[in-house]
């Protein structure tokens, strides 16, 4: 299964292990991983799962939808790397990913 | 003076639970009033998902957010329920004949004999930006709603946001408004193109300033905003002088002031029994999303069996002497009369 990590705002580290064709977001709500809302339970419709992806990633992981970068205009602090986690499937491509949680969801 | 409604029920959420309550309780002969702090029925199906499909609504084997609120709202449309729209439910009391008055943030007071709580996640409400200094001008400065355009005459607004409010807002305040400056982190917008044209067109003529970038700090003295700072998309910074600034971020659900009404709460969800439904308080009565019990699934399926045995006990609660006589829709004439087929 390949991991995540997840760094919160506050530099901690949270590795765990996701299903392939799951979400990132799914991934953060199974393991409890703070900073993740996603209030609407993976829908695209409410930008409370928002992360930044890594660096190293943002190529792998590739940039959001349409639709995704809409709903990122109800998100905070927005940056070029910044995903929606629960438009990310986990894939074995993306074994070791690394994202960062913004310190508030909204 | 307020106006006081007395009914028999008083749901508060109009979302899919709330409403099938409607019926339910309707069949029982108790006529129900609806508040909802949305502008629109339908709860979290209307305003988060009203275009996603739903699997597993039995007998629909799809139906979006938006259809099943819609066939709702027709299924219930004989028991004729008052809906209190853009209302948010702000105290709720007991009185001394054991019976409840409610009062909404738009004055009105509800009496009556049981309250059905079916808030979902809690009341929709408007995000705040991150701002660490935001509180401070909120009220004040910072308008998270647009109630009177007058109070905006003369004011150097700042909207923010690339949806169809911030658009809205832009496009009625600019005619009123000393100066409106939109800004948004991005120059592509969500909201509706034609508004967005005109939008441009207003720039183009210099009637309106348009900014990309995000708002990252509030200046002003006690609340006073006098200007913004906001990162750029190139990375560098800037100012934008002020005196109001309109955040338009979408909706979050919060608890709400449900919080303050003296049940008991567990990590902000309402444990009920699983016979009635019933909060610590008897006569309130919580279904759907908004309650705990062993073995509780969040799902809409669950949410309507919840409301009907919450309307069982809600008829005997109301009515102590009347003795109910279980009937089917299809065979009782009596139940079809109500729903107005027979």
């Amino acid at each position: 299964m390949p991991s995540i990590t997840f760094i919160d705002s506050e530099g901690t580290p949270r590795t765990v292990e996701a299903v392939n064709g799951s979400t990132v977001m799914e991934a953060a709500l199974q393991n409890a991983i703070p900073e993740v809302e996603a209030e609407c339970g993976g829908a695209c419709s409410c930008a409370t799962c928002h992360v930044y992806v890594d660096e190293a990633w943002t190529e792998k992981v590739g940039g959001p939808s349409p639709m995704e970068e809409d709903m990122l205009d109800f998100a905070f602090e927005v940056r070029p790397e910044s995903r929606l986690s629960c438009q990310i499937k986990v894939s074995d491509a993306l074994n070791g990913l690394v994202v960062r949680t913004p310190a508030r969801q909204g | 003076m307020t106006e006081i409604i007395k009914t028999d029920a008083v749901i508060v959420g109009a979302g899919p639970c709330g409403l099938f309550a409607v019926f339910e309780l309707g069949l029982l002969d108790i006529k129900a009033h609806v508040i909802d702090i949305l502008d629109k029925v339908g709860g979290q199906c209307a305003e988060l998902y009203p275009e996603k499909p739903i699997y597993d609504i039995p007998g629909l084997p799809v139906v979006t957010g938006q259809g099943l609120t819609d066939q709702l709202m027709e299924q219930i449309k004989p028991f004729d329920a008052e809906f209190h729209l853009s209302e948010m439910v702000e105290s709720l009391e007991r009185l001394p004949d054991g019976s409840f008055r409610l009062g909404t943030n738009a004055d009105k007071i509800f009496e009556c004999k049981v309250v059905i709580i079916a808030a979902g996640g809690g009341s929709f409400q408007p995000k705040k930006p991150p701002i660490s200094n935001v509180d401070v001008y909120e009220g004040q400065s910072v308008f998270y709603a647009v109630r009177k355009m007058d109070a905006f005459k003369d004011k150097t607004v700042l909207i923010a946001g690339g949806g169809d409010s911030a658009l809205d807002w832009t496009l009625n305040l600019a005619p009123v408004a000393k100066r409106v400056t939109l800004l948004h982190r991005r120059d592509d917008f969500r909201a509706a193109p034609d508004s967005v044209n005109k939008m441009r067109a207003l720039v183009a003529e210099g009637k309106i300033d348009l900014v990309i970038g995000q708002v990252t700090e509030l200046k002003g003295p006690d609340g006073k905003l006098e200007a913004a700072a906001v990162k750029l998309n190139n990375g560098s910074a800037d100012e934008i002088a002020c005196d109001a600034l309109l955040p338009f971020f979408g909706l979050t659900m919060k608890l709400g002031p449900l919080a303050e009404w003296g049940l008991n709460l567990n990590e902000n969800l309402i444990p009920v029994d699983t016979e009635k439904f019933e909060t610590s308080e008897p006569g309130i009565y919580a279904i759907g999303d908004i309650n705990t019990y062993p073995g509780k699934l969040k799902l809409i399926l669950s949410g309507f069996h919840e409301a009907a045995l919450m309307s069982q006990a809600a008829a005997r609660r109301i009515n102590p002497d009347r003795r109910i006589v279980f009937q089917y829709t299809t065979s009782s004439t009596n139940l079809q009369k109500k729903l107005g087929v027979a």
